[in-house]
This record gives structure tokens, C-alpha cells and sequence, in this order.
């Protein structure tokens, strides 16, 4: 991957001029390379990594396995597609193994999340079943350890 | 009563450190930000912490062989033979140590008679001269310069050659300096070693930390004839973050790793046993972790050389290390001087140069091993510093 881009998935709030200092670029080239980046879709967008317990965040969040029908032009696509643009949907991947989609689902609560497959989900055309698994806490988030990494105590001068 | 008459005199000719002076200077003061560590900011990579969990748990506790732990010695063989393309024998020609100090003693005491004399380059690590004192030998430093990239001049070393000069210390990487040697260099250097029957004895604890454009590191082993006369000195400190867990190995041939055995048998008996399951995994599944940190370095070398860049202060471009060691003569004051002022007046710690060697006068020693947003921090600190001073 992009050196550049590499950067960039770390720490999305360095300005260009930081990004350029620390891997030897002019602002202008790494602004010009994230610009194009933007515009083809390669980022997707920028968001902050925030654990939703500290944030006060009591909604509810559900992994779904979901097995659904693929078509005979297209597979899967046409209908992961179609489930991934609804709002409540944070993330949709198809997978291999025992299901084919893991749909991840934002809710205020489980009554929300729920009336959401009941209602949506389950009943679109080609959806043969779904399994809800709720998250419970979180330990690690995107890379992130939600206690925070390890803080060594350090002399402050060594040979 | 006195002990100072009591004392071993090769230990009371032993100067204080210029490092632990100035440690007892920052020592004590509230929110310094320090550059002046000689280690990563990272903590040790977790899987081979949680290797180490696993082998208490297994109730891993005991003595090793005195050599290290077999397993241990044929990962280092494999792993010298992979990374600088030279082979040793785990039976007789490796031995595990606590860390690389303590091979860089058992060598100068395997190796040195009263007198002896070890020529070795300056700036450097702060151990060499006094380790070969309280070896009984004779230390002769010559000096690296930044014009050269502190590199070692084989005309220097010659210059300073005796007829009682025994061995030759190298490290490249060098800490404090950056500094490395390019394959011609180092030839220079072993056919002078050749010619003039001396041992080297290789401190390459750094040798990982290369950087672009030059990431491959040529060591005097892969000389012709020179890995019968080297001692090839090389741990897991810096490149896998375990400073705290004391762990380094020599790679010699059997004469010489028998005699430095010997020493260790009696002084240390063995390294730690958790230390060397620690380092088994580091070197089985640690090469993404060291890649992760390296490339952690290179972005924050390149941040604050620009940064230097920016201040007008010279530095030269280290070619491996986490260390600066940038020229600050221009500020008109001295090394011991500029680190003092930049603490008492900015909080912000760097090592002088003249900690290293007489030859590091007019330098300081600034690690970019340390936190991003604190570097970040330090150097706008510094930058204020030498508005002000120039």
C-alpha cells in the first residue's frame, strides 16, 4: 500500500504539511494525492475512532449472519448492495463459511435492531435466514484498545 | 575509615558518566519532555509479552545451559545466516547474554591482556572506553566526523594502530551518531584488520533501524576473512523494543566463544529464562513488528530533520539508530551548555554530545524514538529555543 495512504489509516487528523514532513513529500503533492484518492473512491471517508461507552452511547450494536439466495447474474451482489444502503447498516461483508453476508447493524435498542430484521431484513426476496448475535462491551475498536495501549514508565535519560 | 584506597584502581579510573550528571539534572524536574532515552517508546510487542505469560504459566523457571537455550541458539543461527548471510555453529560458536553490554565485556576479557590496546571510533556508546579499562586495557578512541557520515576512516584507524593494538570495536549504526558504513568502507577497514592481525568486535544492536535510501546493512562479518577474526555482537533492545528484558548474543568462532564462556559460566551463569523465550518468539513471529516500528522511526526521523532543517541547525541525515545528532555550534554555546539551557528554559531533555566522547563536543544527542506528539512538541520548543539564542 501507499506509504502515504498507510499514514493516513493511522491518523487521519495529521494536517498535509505533517503527512508531507514525516514521509519526505511537498504539502502540495500530498495534497494533490489525497485529492485524487477522495475523488476515485479509494477513501472513503474520515471518522473518529470514539468508544461508544465513554461517549455515552447507549444504543446497540448487532453482528447479523445473513444467508441469502444468489442470483444467477450478479451472485450475491445485487442484494448485499441493496442491504448495505440502509442507514441502520455500518458495515456489510460477504463471507465464506456456514453464511454468506455479516451485517453489522447500529440501533438505539434491541427493539430497534429487531424491528429492523424483522421488518427489512428478513423479508426482502432472497433472504433465507438471518442470526442476530449482540455486541456486549468492547475491548478493541478498529485497532484501538478501549483501555488504552501501554503507558511504560521510562528514565528520563539513558545511554 | 576511607575505602577510596581500597578500591580496584582500573575501577577508580573509571570517570563518572556524563550521562548519568546530566540524568541527575532532568531527574526530578515536572513535564520534561525527554529525547534523551537510548530506547523505543513502544512497548514490547505483545505476542512475545504474552509468550512469556504462557511460559511462566508453563513453569519455564529454571537455569539454561550456559551457552542459552539450544532452540534459542539455532533461531540465532538461522536468523545471522538470513539476515547477514553468514553462518555459525549453535553448539560452539553462539552464546546468549545479558544483553549486549554484558557480551561486550565477556569479549575485552576474553580477548585483553594489561595493556592491550582497542581502537575504537568516537562519538559512541558510553560503555566501550570504560568496559575496556576494567579489562586492563589500553582504550584509543578515534574520532568520526559528520562530513564522512560518521562513518570509520580506515586511514584514521590506521593512524592510530600500535604494535600493542589487539582489537578494533565497531558499531555501525552508532549510537549516538546515526552514523553507518557503506560495503567499500568496511572493506577498507577488514583489509587493514587483515594486514595488521587485529580482532573486531561488532556491536550491530542497530543494524535493523536502516532507513532509505540505504536499507541494507553491510557488516564487517561478510568480509572476506573476517568472520574468523570478529566478534559479532547483536541483541533485542532496540529493533524488537525489549530494553527492559536484558537479552543479547555473541557470535564467534569456537576458540573465542569458548573463552568468553567461561567468563559467563562463572560471573553470570546464564541469561534469564524468560528473557530467551522472549526472544525466541520475537525472532519465530517478530519481523512485522520490527518492520511496523521501523517504518514508526522513519516517519519521525524525517519530521525532525526537517524540523532541524527549518531551525538552521546542520544534522546529518542518520543512516540508521533512532538518534539525531545534530551540529549546534552555530548557537555559539557549548554542548553541555545548549542541553542545559534547552531543559532549564524549554523542559525539554537531550543527551550533549561530549556524554559520548571528547570528539561529540559541538553536538547533541536527540532520540526520535519518543512519542510523536511529544516529538512534535519538543521540537517547536527547541525551534523557540534557538530563535532566541542565535
Amino acid at each position: 500500500m501507499d506509504p502515504l495512504l498507510e499514514l493516513l489509516i493511522q491518523d487521519a487528523k495529521l494536517t498535509n504539511a505533517e503527512l508531507g514532513e514525516q514521509l519526505g513529500l511537498e504539502e502540495g503533492e500530498v495534497c494533490a494525492r489525497i485529492a485524487g484518492w477522495e475523488k476515485d473512491g479509494t477513501i472513503l471517508g474520515y471518522q473518529a475512532v470514539v468508544d461508544p461507552e465513554k461517549a455515552g452511547n447507549h444504543g446497540v450494536t448487532s453482528v447479523i449472519d445473513v444467508k441469502i439466495t444468489p442470483e444467477r447474474d450478479g451472485g450475491f451482489d445485487r442484494l448485499a448492495e441493496r442491504i448495505a444502503k440502509f442507514d441502520q447498516v455500518s458495515s456489510c461483508f460477504l463471507m465464506s463459511g456456514g453464511y454468506d453476508l455479516a451485517v453489522i447493524v447500529e440501533g438505539v435498542d434491541l427493539r430497534d435492531v429487531a424491528r429492523f430484521v424483522a421488518e427489512k431484513l428478513a423479508t426482502l426476496e432472497g433472504v433465507i435466514s438471518t442470526t442476530t448475535h449482540f455486541q456486549l462491551k468492547v475491548y478493541k475498536l478498529n485497532g484501538f484498545l478501549a483501555r488504552g495501549g501501554d503507558q511504560a514508565e521510562r528514565l528520563p535519560v539513558t545511554p | 575509615m576511607s575505602l577510596s584506597d581500597k578500591l580496584s584502581q582500573q575501577v577508580s579510573q573509571v570517570p563518572r558518566s556524563g550521562i548519568r550528571d546530566f540524568f541527575e539534572l532532568v531527574q526530578g524536574r515536572d513535564d520534561v519532555i525527554s529525547l534523551g532515552v537510548g530506547e523505543p517508546d513502544f512497548a514490547t510487542p505483545w505476542h512475545i509479552r504474552e509468550a512469556v505469560i504462557y511460559s511462566l504459566g508453563q513453569g519455564k523457571t529454571s537455569y539454561t545451559s550456559n551457552l542459552g537455550l539450544p532452540s534459542l541458539r539455532e533461531a540465532i543461527g538461522e536468523h545471522v545466516r538470513n539476515e547477514f548471510g553468514v553462518g555459525y555453529d549453535a553448539e560452539s560458536e553462539i552464546i546468549v547474554t545479558v544483553g549486549v553490554s554484558e557480551a561486550l565485556d565477556l569479549a575485552f576479557r576474553a580477548l585483553l591482556n594489561p595493556g592491550d590496546e582497542v581502537v575504537y571510533h568516537e562519538p559512541c556508546y558510553v560503555s566501550y572506553s570504560p568496559s575496556i579499562v576494567m579489562a586492563y586495557g589500553k582504550a584509543v578512541p578515534v574520532a568520526t566526523r559528520a562530513k564522512n557520515r560518521f562513518a570509520l576512516m580506515a586511514a584514521d584507524v590506521e593512524a592510530a594502530l600500535t604494535d600493542r593494538t589487539k582489537v578494533l570495536v565497531l558499531n555501525f549504526p552508532t549510537n549516538p551518531t546515526g552514523g553507518v558504513m557503506s560495503e567499500t568502507e568496511l572493506a577498507k577497514v577488514a583489509k587493514l584488520c587483515i594486514e595488521r592481525d587485529l580482532i573486531v568486535v561488532s556491536d550491530e544492536i542497530y543494524s535493523e533501524l536502516r532507513y532509505a535510501p540505504e536499507r541494507a546493512h553491510p557488516t564487517i562479518i561478510q568480509q572476506p576473512g573476517m568472520r574468523e577474526r570478529t566478534v559479532f555482537l547483536h541483541g533485542f533492545s532496540k529493533a524488537f523494543a525489549m530494553t527492559g528484558f536484558r537479552l543479547g548474543y555473541a557470535c564467534a568462532p569456537a576458540e573465542l566463544t569458548e573463552a568468553m564462556m567461561k567468563i559467563h559460566q562463572y560471573s553470570m551463569l546464564c541469561a534469564p529464562i524468560s528473557s530467551q523465550v522472549a526472544a525466541i518468539e520475537a525472532l519465530e513471529n517478530g519481523a512485522a513488528s520490527v518492520e511496523k516500528m521501523r517504518l514508526a522511526y522513519e516517519r519521525r526521523r524525517s519530521m525532525v530533520l526537517h524540523r532541524l532543517e527549518t531551525m538552521g541547525i546542520p544534522c546529518y541525515a542518520p543512516g540508521g539508530t533512532f538518534y539525531v545528532f545534530p551540529d549546534i555550534r552555530g548557537t555559539g554555546l557549548t554542548s553541555r551548555e545548549f542541553a542545559v539551557k534547552l531543559l532549564e528554559e524549554e523542559n525539554v531533555a537531550v543527551v550533549p554530545g561530549d556524554a559520548f566522547g571528547p570528539s561529540g563536543e559541538g553536538f547533541v544527542r536527540c532520540c526520535f524514538g519518543a512519542n510523536p506528539d511529544d516529538l512534535k512538541v519538543a521540537m517547536e520548543r527547541m525551534s523557540a529555543f534557538v530563535d532566541r539564542t542565535c
